[in-house]
Order: structure tokens, then C-alpha cells, then sequence
């Protein structure tokens, strides 16, 4: 089962869940699980960078999650 | 650190294609451009910073001779939803005019004096607001409003407007038992100033709009792409019916990655029937366009006697200006980044003040939140008495190290850059007598996004690069070497150029240290591209199989074993035979560039500050950096040498000064001071190349990150200088003097 952490600003909508584990293939399973078990949290993930595995994706799609992935949402970074 | 790899064209440093032109004068830049029945654009800006506008009558300007369009907000689109909203009411005000300088109309006429002039017909009805200046008042929940509609963005939404737009929060460990921990705690709270980029070049654009609605831009931007679909969406246009070229850009450092003067100048140009040209002054840019944001900051962190860091606690304010949107995210992501530490908290708000909106600004949000950790550091290790390099190397984040904002690091090379900095000569000879020497660490997580580019091989197998990003940093001459390297070609048969919007594929700005990371990832795969056609092209030519043709320092060389008699072919001849083996050559790539690596970087310096007049001369500077790999190492140098001037800059005497009325008092390069060549000394750098295994010449960028440490290592040395913890920047003979009054 990959581990998914929340992070601060998403625990309003996780009612404080902080890390759960989930059983998916890709990054869009995993937005499909959490929205079926939190709506409220679409308007955030679709604004929300992810790192799997350290590695950080900007525009996640359909990354491969793992059994053992560690995944984490992070705010977007921009530069000048 | 990752091996070596025996490069042919990448490590060199070659002249820069566009350098003839830019110091003759030749090259053309976002004003040089002069279209037949070309008129001339200018804007109305506020009076007040803040103020409910009444009434806007353009009726008087329009009816003077030679005056052919006037706009004010009324003529624009009204948007009220989607991503453009508050950038709408930017570029040009409604309701309300929210920062001094602020644009309420627009004209456009045969000449520049008649436009002014036409500017001065206009009338303005204002009913003048108390305007928000202070960013910690600001927060107060019975300040005065910048916005009455603003709430802050919170899952539920607070019952009450308030000038505070987001809060961002990390949280890691337990912060009590952390502090509980350590021996001592270092606690205080530090200032930075809004500063502005400084670029060179104003904004400048030229807008051609015909009848049909229909049109060119030619601007100077950090990306034409992206300023084509704001351009398009303020003015309820479709995309493709508008053409964005870049001009040659003197400077951007992020501040021209938006729109301020290109929609107005079209719907002029629209309005007008004729191309409009609109150039700002240099005190346009200072009042309205977007700087930093000027921060607070507390920092409480706890240490053990070894060093270790127990626990830390920061608390940060940013200025938006008058619109959300201060990097507050990437200041409270960045500031713990270059260690290990269990228990963090850190909190930031973006807050509204009557300012002009802030903008990106090289790594935006990690100088300013930075400098307070990195300043809290120096104290520890004066505390300790240790080496404040042994400092951070004994707490420093390596390979496996969990970011403060989620994932482990990959290989980085932050342990190497504290290694390279200690053995560097400059740090291991003596601090100069009645100098301090500074110490600081910066960070950026550069980023990767969209690029487009083809490869075009001509008839004489020379090579023609397109891509979509504006050459800023010297990318042209770095997609040209990653492309000779590539295809194992000379640079010198390779050029590149920068095409327009309908002249090449969607590229993300030019910023955030991502263009040779990604364009360069694209240029490579279309090289391959390349590469793939040209093998197909050789096994015709020799009746052989595909899978039969190697490529080898430029030529298709028989695979070993292949029994044919056949000589190798370069890609000249190649390209001179394309008519018979399937015509011309091209390659082509777009991707969305994933795997940016992180850098990191020490600088220190050494400072010495008079104090009977509180000036203070920078005797040395050395910057270190984690380049990944360096392309072409001067432009790496160059980027590392131009971050640390101007965050010397924004140390030591950049600040915007408004007076009460929220008026800016010092919007020209005499009174708001930038650091001159007689300011400064030659800044010593080192490139340090620990590889980023997600690129394939191990690219991480590095246009942020040497802003990052100068604005601590000047305040550390200051401080160390005077034997007093300085907090507030900048550190310029006004404020020592008062520091030293205290």
C-alpha cells in the first residue's frame, strides 16, 4: 500500500487525517480515491503539486504509484 | 559526487551568439521596434494609493488633435471569475485605485508629447481612502481594507473580510518537546525591504491590432506564450488571434513574467486602427509594477551545545501589494531546506497593502525568510564559538533527507558546497582587520514545466535550433552546445533562435531556473529526433537495416559486424542526399520537463563598515553553488555573479520608501541604489557539479538560488563587523548610523 501525507492545508478537509494508506496504480487513482472519500478536496488537488517518491511533478497525470510509494502534495513553485 | 563525464562541447565556453549585437547596439529590444503610422501609447496613473474611483471622463483627450484612442477600466472585458480577475483590475483600475501609480486610463496619439499632453485632459473623480501601508497592521482584524470582498482563503470561509489573503503552514516533529531539548534558543525578529529587480530594460511593447480584431505583439518578456493567453483573456480574444514575438529582453529576474502594458496597447491599437507603441519610464516601473515583498519575520530556534538543531519556530508576513499572490509558499518551503531538523513549525501570510502587487523576484520568498534563519544561525554559532560553516555542515540535509515540504532529497550536493567553501582560499586566510566575514547558505528548488523545440538540419547539414524560450540568461548559446554535444557536431555548425508564437510550440516563461533544465530536454530528445531520421536516412542510402546504423561523433557509421562496404556519412551528407532518401530533416520534441534538482549554495563575504558614516564596503564575495552542470560555465558564473549583486544590493541599501500617504519617494535609480561595478569587488565563484540524474547532462538550473544567500552573508558580516545583531535590511548608512545611535 502506498502512504499518502496531508499536507497542513488539506487536514480541514481530511477532518485531521494526516497519512493514509491507499492500494492504486497511478496518480489519477489516487485523486479518484480521495475525492470519493473527501469531495471538498477536488478544488485542492487540482491547484497542488505531488511528489512521489521524491520525485516532484508540477502537472500530475498518471504518475505510477507504487506499493511502496511514499507520496506527499506540496504547493506549486513558480521562480523568476 | 557522481563521475565525471568527458564532454565535447558542453563545459566550453564559447562567445555568446548575441553579444556583437547588444554591445553595438544593434539588437533590438521591447521599444526598438518602428511600424509605418506607428502612434505612441501612454498611461493615467493614480494620484492616490488609495482611493474609490467616481468617475472617469476620456471625452477631452479623445477630441484634441492627433490623439486617436482613450481606454479606461469601462473598456476592458469585465471579468469576474477564472484566473485573470485581479490581473483584469491591475493593468488597469475600476473601481478602485489600490497603489499609487496605479493605471486608471490610457491614450494613444501621433507623438509622445501629444499623448501626455492628452493624459492631462482626462478627469478623474476620486473619493480618497486611508491607504495600508504596514504589513503587521495589516493584519489586525480592525484594519482598514484594501478590498472589502477579500477573504482569506481558508476551507471554511471566515465570516469577516480581512487584508490577509492565504496562510501557508509546515509543521514537523513536536515543537515543544524540540525546544525542550535544546540548551539555548536564539530568538528575534528580522525586516526585509520590498526591493525591485532592477532590471535595465522598462517594459516596452508594440501592439498591431486590425479592424478584424486581429494581431501582433512585439514585447519584451520572460515568456511570449503566456503573455499571449493573459493578452487574450483580458480582452475576450481568442488565442490564435494573436501573434506575441520577444524582443531581445534587458533583464527580467521574474518581474517580466507579466502583463502590464501589451493588453492595453492592443485594444488601443484596436481602438486606434494603427500600431501603438508604449514604452514605460523608469519611474513607471518603480510605481507600478511588481517588486518582492517586503517580509517580517520571527525566528525562535533551539540548539544543543554540539550544534544540533533542536527545534524551529518561524512566523512570516509577506506583502502582496494590492492584489493576493506574495511567494509566501516558497518562503516557508525553502527557509529550513539546506538541513536536517525533527521538529519545525513555519507559518506565513500573504497579506494585502496598498503597494504595487508584488512579482517574482530570482527564487521568490526564499531570500527574505531565509535571511532570518540563516541570520539566527550565525548568532548560534557565535554562541558556540564554532566555525559557522561547521555549523551548518554538522546539522546540513544530504541524500535521504526529508525536505521540509515532504519528499526526500535525491542526490544533492549542499555537503559539497560547505566543503568547497571551507577550503576555498578566500575563507581560510585571515577576515581583514575591522571587517566581519558572513556566512550563509541559499536554496531554490528549480522547476521544470513545458517546452517546445525543433531541430532543423539544413541542406549543408548545418543545424537551426528553435525554441520558444526568450534568451535571457544566454540560452541561445546553451541549446546550440547541448545540441553540438548531442549530435556530435562542432557549435560552431549550430545556431539557435527563439520563434514566436506561431513559429514554434508552446513554451512556459523563460524563469525559475527552468529553461536549460527543460528547453534543453527537448532540444536533446528533437536531437535524437534527429539522430533516429539520420540512421534511417543512412540504412537507405546503404541497403541495409535501420538497426544496422550506429551514431558516432556526428556520422552514421555500419554497426560492427555489418558486412557492407560503405563509408560513413556525416550529416552533411546526409542532408545534401534528404531529396532522395525522404526529403528534409527535422526534429522535434515538446515535453513537460519532471525531475528538476535542487541547488544549493554558500556564500560568505568579508565587510567593513565605517562607523562615523555607517557606509559599508564589501572587501570580498565568494559564491559557491550547485550547478548540477554547468553548460556553459561563464553564463553559470555570470548567473551566480549577478545573483549575488543584487542580493548585495538588497542587503545593503535597496528599499522602497513610501511616505504616509503611501506615496513611493524614491521611484529612480538615484535615490532607490543599486549596486554599481565601483560598489563591488570581483565576486569569486565555484561551481560545484553534483550531477541531476533526471537530465541527460545532469542540468539542475541556477538563475534563483544565488540570490538567496547574500542578503544573510552581508547581514552576518555586518554584524560581526559592528559586534551587534543587525535585523533590519537594508543596511545602509541611515540605518546603521541608527542602529549604532541605539
Amino acid at each position: 500500500m502506498a502512504k499518502i501525507i496531508m499536507p497542513d492545508s488539506f487536514l480541514a478537509v481530511t477532518q485531521g487525517e494526516h497519512e493514509i494508506q491507499v492500494q492504486v496504480e497511478n496518480y489519477r487513482e489516487l485523486v479518484t480515491e480521495l475525492t470519493r472519500k473527501w469531495p471538498d478536496l477536488a478544488d485542492l488537488l487540482s491547484n497542488t503539486a505531488v511528489a512521489i517518491d521524491g520525485e516532484i511533478f508540477q502537472d500530475p497525470f498518471l504518475e505510477p504509484i507504487g506499493d511502496q510509494s511514499e507520496v506527499y502534495f506540496m504547493a506549486r513553485i513558480e521562480g523568476g | 559526487m557522481a563521475e565525471a563525464v568527458d564532454y565535447k562541447q558542453i563545459g566550453n565556453r564559447p562567445i555568446r551568439p548575441d553579444g556583437v549585437d547588444k554591445v553595438t547596439g544593434r539588437a533590438r529590444f521591447g521599444a526598438d521596434l518602428v511600424l509605418p503610422n506607428m502612434i505612441h501609447g501612454k498611461v493615467l496613473r493614480s494620484p492616490h494609493a488609495h482611493a474609490r474611483i467616481k468617475q472617469v471622463d476620456v471625452s477631452k483627450a479623445l477630441a484634441m488633435p492627433g490623439v486617436y484612442a482613450a481606454v479606461s477600466g469601462g473598456d476592458f472585458p469585465a471579468i469576474d471569475s477564472g484566473d485573470v480577475v485581479d490581473l483584469a483590475k491591475n493593468i488597469m483600475a475600476r473601481d478602485k485605485v489600490l497603489y499609487h501609480g496605479h493605471a486608471v486610463a490610457a491614450v494613444a496619439a501621433a507623438t509622445p508629447a501629444l499623448a501626455n499632453a492628452a493624459l492631462e485632459a482626462i478627469e478623474v473623480d476620486y473619493e480618497v481612502l486611508s491607504p495600508v501601508l504596514d504589513v503587521v497592521a495589516a493584519m489586525d482584524p480592525g484594519a482598514v481594507l484594501v478590498d472589502e470582498n477579500n477573504y482569506t482563503n481558508l476551507p471554511e470561509k471566515p465570516e469577516k473580510p480581512s487584508n490577509i489573503a492565504n496562510v501557508g503552514k509546515l509543521v514537523r516533529g513536536n515543537i515543544e518537546e524540540g525546544f525542550e531539548l535544546a540548551d539555548f534558543v536564539i530568538e528575534r525578529e528580522y525586516k526585509v525591504p520590498m526591493a525591485h529587480q532592477g532590471y535595465i530594460e522598462p517594459h516596452a511593447c508594440v501592439a498591431n491590432v486590425d479592424e478584424t480584431g486581429r494581431g501582433s505583439v512585439w514585447c519584451c518578456t520572460q515568456g511570449h506564450f503566456e503573455f499571449r493567453a493573459a493578452t487574450a483573456k483580458l480582452l475576450g480574444k481568442d488565442l490564435a488571434d494573436l501573434k506575441f514575438i520577444a524582443s531581445e529582453i534587458g533583464g527580467g529576474f521574474g518581474g517580466k513574467t507579466v502583463v502590464y502594458l501589451e493588453p492595453v496597447a492592443a485594444l488601443l491599437s484596436e481602438k486606434a486602427g494603427r500600431p501603438v507603441k508604449m514604452q514605460m519610464s523608469r519611474e513607471e516601473v518603480f510605481r507600478a509594477t511588481g517588486p518582492s515583498s517586503g517580509t517580517v519575520t520571527r525566528v525562535k530556534v533551539g540548539f544543543k551545545n554540539d550544534g544540533t538543531i533542536t527545534a524551529a519556530e518561524t512566523w512570516a508576513a509577506f506583502e502582496a501589494g494590492a492584489f493576493a499572490g506574495a511567494p509566501h509558499m516558497p518562503g516557508i518551503m525553502a527557509i529550513y531546506s539546506p538541513y536536517e531538523i525533527e521538529n519545525f513549525v513555519v507559518e506565513a501570510f500573504d497579506v494585502l497593502v496598498n503597494k504595487p502587487k508584488v512579482a517574482a523576484y530570482r527564487a521568490p520568498g526564499a531570500p527574505q525568510t531565509m535571511h532570518a534563519f540563516e541570520c539566527a544561525l550565525d548568532e548560534a554559532a557565535l554562541r558556540l564559538d564554532m566555525d559557522p560553516l561547521d555549523l551548518r555542515m554538522h546539522n546540513a540535509a544530504d541524500e535521504g533527507t526529508q525536505a521540509p515540504y515532504g519528499p526526500k532529497f535525491p542526490a544533492i550536493g549542499f555537503k559539497a558546497c560547505i566543503e568547497a567553501a571551507k577550503n576555498h582560499p578566500n575563507y581560510t586566510k585571515p577576515v581583514p582587520e575591522g571587517a566581519g566575514r558572513g556566512v550563509a547558505a541559499g536554496f531554490w528548488f528549480n522547476i521544470g514545466m513545458q517546452s517546445s523545440a525543433e531541430v532543423n538540419i539544413n541542406e549543408n547539414g548545418s543545424v537551426m535550433v528553435i525554441e520558444g524560450n526568450p534568451d535571457i540568461g544566454g540560452s541561445r548559446a546553451s541549446m546550440a552546445m547541448m545540441a553540438a554535444e548531442t549530435l556530435g557536431v562542432e557549435y560552431d555548425n549550430v545556431r539557435a533562435q527563439v520563434g514566436d508564437t506561431e513559429s514554434t510550440g508552446f513554451c512556459n516563461v523563460t524563469g525559475g531556473s527552468r529553461t536549460t533544465f527543460a528547453t534543453g530536454m527537448a532540444v536533446v530528445q528533437a536531437c535524437e529526433d534527429v539522430i533516429a531520421q539520420c540512421k534511417q536516412r543512412a540504412a537507405k542510402t546503404w541497403g541495409v537495416d535501420d538497426d544496422q546504423v550506429d551514431w558516432q561523433d556526428g556520422q552514421a557509421v555500419p554497426m560492427p559486424g555489418v558486412n557492407a562496404d560503405v563509408k560513413p556519412l556525416s550529416l552533411a551528407d546526409i542532408a545534401g542526399n534528404a531529396a532522395k532518401t525522404g526529403g528534409p530533416i527535422q526534429g522535434r520534441a515538446s515535453l513537460n520537463a519532471q525531475g528538476a534538482g535542487a541547488s544549493f549554495s554558500i556564500n560568505f563575504a568579508d565587510l567593513k563598515v565605517d562607523r562615523e558614516t555607517g557606509k559599508v564596503d564589501v572587501l570580498n564575495f565568494t559564491a559557491v553553488q550547485d550547478a548540477g552542470k554547468a553548460i556553459h560555465p561563464s553564463y553559470v558564473e555570470g548567473q551566480m555573479q549577478g545573483g549575488a549583486a543584487q542580493g548585495i544590493g538588497w542587503a545593503l541599501n535597496e528599499e522602497y520608501i513610501f511616505d504616509d500617504n503611501g506615496v513611493l519617494e524614491n521611484p529612480g535609480f538615484l535615490d532607490y541604489r543599486i549596486p554599481v561595478a565601483s560598489d563591488l569587488p570581483m565576486i569569486d565563484t565555484v561551481i560545484v557539479e553534483v550531477p541531476n540524474p533526471s537530465h541527460p547532462f545532469g542540468v539542475r538550473g541556477v538563475g534563483e538560488t544565488p540570490i538567496v544567500a547574500p542578503l544573510a552573508a552581508c547581514s552576518n558580516a555586518v554584524s560581526r563587523a559592528l559586534d551587534q545583531r543587525l535585523t533590519d535590511l537594508p543596511l545602509s548608512p541611515p540605518n546603521i548610523i541608527a542602529a549604532l545611535d541605539e
